[in-house]
C-alpha cells in the first residue's frame, strides 16, 4: 500500500484577537491508500484544522505535508483548487449542496471545475448517483429531499471526479440515528470498494466504525488504534 | 464549460428573484431607453429639417441687407440690373418685403403674413398658384393691389365664396384676390399656407418700412453657386462698402449650422446616457454585493469543491453583465415602443442602429465595470470562512 496521506510535525497556529491558538501543535499522520481512518476529538481539539488541512482548504504554518505524492506546502491558490479539485471529495454536516440545483446539477458541479464535456458529467454524476442508490431522484432539488437522501447527493458528489480521498465531516451530524447508520454503511461499503474515507466527529461510538481511530486533543495526536 | 455554466446560473437567479432582478435593472432600463427615444426623436427632426433645407435646392442663395442705416439701400431695380449683367450666373431672383397685417373681408378678419415679392417667387419657391393667377410684372410696374392667397387665409376668410375676383382689405388698403397657392403646409396657421403673395412694388409703398430685407437668388447651376456668392458679395460691398451691412448665406450654410446643432444634441444626449447607465450600474454593484453577502456559503461550497477564483470572479462577472445585458435589450425594447407610439405622433422618428448597439454595448461595459468588484470580493472569500457562513 501507498502512503495517501503524510503529514509530519505539522503545526498551524490562529490569531484570535489578543491570543495565538495552537490549533496544530506537531501531528504526525500517515494514511495509506484504501483504509477507512476516523479522526476524533472533543470540540476546539483541533480537529476541524487537520481536516481544512488535509483537505488542502487551508496550508500549515511548518512541517510537511504529502497528498498522494504532491507536496502540499508553498502551493498557490489557484494549485490548491486544483488539489482540491481532483484529489478531495467534501462531505458535511450540513450537507452543502445548492439549493437551486437538482441533485444531478450539485453532483456534476465539481465536474464543471474540472472541465469536464458536458457527455462525461452526465455519465459520471449518473455513475455517482447510482453508487449511492439515487439513480432514480436526480432531477429533484435538496428540498424535495429527505435529510439521508442529501447527504447521500453529498457523498456521490464527492465520489463524482473519483478523488482518492474521501473527507466527511460529521456526516450523520445532521441525521437520526437510523439514517446515519444507513450512512455509515454507505461509507462501509464504499470503502471496501477501494476509496481511502476519512471520518471527522466528535463521537466516539461513530469513530469505531472505522477500521483505524485516530484521536486528538489540544493539537497533539493522542492515540493511534487499529493502523495497518 | 464555466461560462456556459455561469450563464444558465445567471439566468436561473434572475428568474428566481424577478422584482430584484428588475429592480436593479432599471437604471439601465430607463437609461438605455431614455438614448433610443431622445436619438430617435433628434434624428427624426433634424432628417425632417435637413429634407427641406434640401427641398431649398442647392443652387438658391438668400442675400439679406443687414445694414442699419436706411440711406444706403438697396433697391429691387438696383438689384435687378446686376443680375440681369450676369445672366450665365444668375437665373432668377425675387425681393423680399415681409409683413404682418390684419387683413378683412366682409365682416371676416384676421391677422396673416404678408409677403412682397416678384413674379420668380413662384418658381424660386416653389409656390404656384392651383386656381387664378400669380402676380406679374405687369402688377409690379403698375404697382397693382392684387393678392395670391394661402388655403389657410381662403380657409380663414372665405366660407362658400371663391376668393378670385374678391376684394379684401390689407391694412385698409383694397386689394383684389387673383390667386390662390397650391397647399403646401397642410393649410395650418404660420405654415407656408398662412401667406398673402402681393407685388413687391406694392408692398413698399402700403408697409412703412418700405425696405426690402433679402433676396432670393437662383444659379443657374448648382456648380455656379461659389461663383455667384462671390459676385454678389463684390456687388454689395460696391454698394455698402461695409461686410457687416449684408450676408448671402446658401443652403449648404442652412446644412453645416445644423450638422452643429446635431452634433452638440447628440453630445448631451450621450452625456446623459453616460450619467444615467453609470448610476444604473452603481445600483447594479449594490446590489451584487448584496447578492454576494448573501451567497457566501454557497461560494465557499464551490470552492471546497474545487472552484477556483478565476471561476468564481468569472461566474459572478458574467452575472453582472446578464443583468445590464438583459436591462439594455429591456431598454431597446422600451425606447424602440416610446418611438413607435409617442415620437412617431410629432415626427418622423429614426431608429439608429448606431445608438441602439452603443447603449446596448454600453450597459454591458457598465455591467463589467461595477461586476468587476463584487466578483473580486467573491473570489477572494476564504473558503473555511465562507462554509461556516450562516
Amino acid at each position: 500500500m501507498t502512503s495517501l496521506i503524510d503529514i509530519k510535525d505539522m503545526h498551524k497556529s490562529y490569531v484570535m484577537g489578543s491570543n495565538v491558538v495552537k490549533a496544530l501543535d506537531g501531528v504526525d499522520i500517515n494514511i495509506l491508500n484504501g483504509e477507512f481512518v476516523s479522526i476524533v476529538g472533543p470540540s476546539g481539539s483541533g480537529k476541524s484544522t487537520l481536516m481544512n488541512m488535509i483537505g488542502c482548504l487551508d496550508v500549515h504554518d511548518s512541517g510537511s505535508y504529502h497528498l498522494d505524492g504532491v507536496d502540499i506546502s508553498d502551493l498557490s491558490d489557484k494549485e490548491l483548487a486544483a488539489i482540491r479539485s481532483e484529489k478531495i471529495g467534501f462531505v458535511f454536516q450540513g450537507f452543502n449542496l445548492l439549493p437551486k440545483f437538482t441533485a444531478l446539477e450539485n453532483v456534476e458541479l465539481p465536474l464543471v471545475y474540472r472541465g469536464f464535456s458536458h457527455k462525461q458529467r452526465k455519465k459520471h454524476a449518473l455513475e455517482a448517483l447510482d453508487r449511492v442508490g439515487l439513480g432514480d431522484r436526480i432531477h429533484h432539488k435538496p428540498t424535495e429531499l429527505s435529510g439521508g437522501q442529501q447527504q447521500r447527493v453529498a457523498v456521490a458528489r464527492a465520489l463524482a471526479g473519483n478523488p482518492p480521498v474521501l473527507l466527511a465531516d460529521e456526516p450523520t451530524g445532521n441525521l437520526d440515528t437510523h439514517t446515519g447508520a444507513e450512512i455509515l454503511t454507505m461509507l462501509d461499503d464504499i470503502n471496501s470498494q477501494g476509496n481511502t474515507i476519512i471520518l471527522i466527529t466528535h463521537d466516539n461510538l461513530l469513530a469505531h466504525r472505522a477500521k483505524r481511530r485516530i484521536e486528538i486533543v489540544d493539537g497533539l495526536i493522542v492515540s493511534d488504534k487499529g493502523a495497518k | 464549460m464555466v461560462i456556459l455554466q455561469s450563464l444558465k446560473m445567471a439566468l436561473n437567479s434572475i428568474a428566481t428573484n424577478k422584482g430584484r432582478s428588475f429592480l436593479t435593472m432599471l437604471g439601465v432600463i430607463i437609461g438605455v431607453a431614455a438614448v433610443i427615444t431622445a436619438t430617435g426623436f433628434a434624428m427624426g427632426s433634424t432628417a425632417e429639417i435637413t429634407d427641406s433645407i434640401e427641398a431649398l435646392g442647392t443652387n438658391k442663395l438668400m442675400v439679406f441687407n443687414t445694414s442699419r442705416q436706411s440711406n444706403r439701400d438697396m433697391s429691387y431695380e438696383d438689384f435687378k440690373e446686376f443680375t440681369d449683367a450676369n445672366p450665365e450666373l444668375i437665373s432668377q431672383m425675387a425681393p423680399i418685403v415681409n409683413g404682418n397685417s390684419t387683413v378683412k373681408y366682409g365682416t371676416s378678419n384676421g391677422d396673416f403674413n404678408i409677403l412682397g415679392t416678384s413674379p420668380d417667387y413662384a418658381d424660386i419657391d416653389d409656390a404656384h398658384v392651383q386656381e387664378g393667377r400669380y402676380i406679374l410684372d405687369l402688377d409690379m410696374e403698375f404697382r397693382q393691389k392684387v393678392a395670391v392667397i394661402g388655403t389657410y387665409v381662403v380657409n380663414e376668410l372665405f366660407e362658400d365664396t371663391s376668393p378670385i375676383g374678391e376684394k379684401i382689405k390689407i391694412d385698409g388698403n383694397v386689394f383684389t384676390v387673383v390667386g390662390i397657392l397650391e397647399e403646401k403646409g397642410g393649410g395650418q396657421e404660420n405654415s407656408e399656407d398662412d401667406m398673402i403673395i402681393i407685388p413687391v412694388t406694392t408692398g413698399q409703398r402700403i408697409f412703412k418700412n418700405a425696405r426690402i430685407t433679402s433676396f432670393e437668388v437662383l444659379t443657374t447651376s448648382s456648380e455656379v453657386v461659389d461663383e455667384a456668392q462671390a459676385a454678389i458679395e463684390d456687388y454689395m460691398m460696391s454698394i455698402f462698402n461695409s461686410e457687416d451691412s449684408f450676408k448671402v448665406y446658401n443652403s449648404a450654410f442652412f446644412l453645416e449650422t445644423l450638422e452643429d446643432i446635431t452634433g452638440t444634441m447628440a453630445l448631451i444626449l450621450g452625456g446623459i446616457a453616460v450619467i444615467s447607465l453609470i448610476v444604473g450600474g452603481i445600483g447594479i454593484m449594490n446590489i451584487m454585493l448584496v447578492s454576494v453577502t448573501e451567497r457566501t456559503r454557497e461560494i465557499g461550497i464551490r470552492k471546497a469543491i474545487g472552484a477556483r477564483k478565476s471561476s468564481i470572479l468569472i461566474q459572478f462577472i458574467i452575472e453582472a453583465l446578464v443583468l445590464t445585458g438583459l436591462g439594455g435589450i429591456i431598454g431597446i425594447l422600451l425606447g424602440i415602443g416610446a418611438i413607435v407610439f409617442i415620437i412617431s405622433r410629432f415626427v418622423t422618428p429614426v431608429v439608429d442602429p448606431m445608438w441602439v448597439s452603443l447603449s446596448f454595448g454600453f450597459s454591458l461595459f457598465i455591467g463589467l465595470v461595477f461586476g468587476i468588484f463584487p466578483a473580486y470580493k467573491a473570489a477572494n472569500l476564504n473558503p473555511i470562512e465562507a462554509l461556516r457562513y450562516e
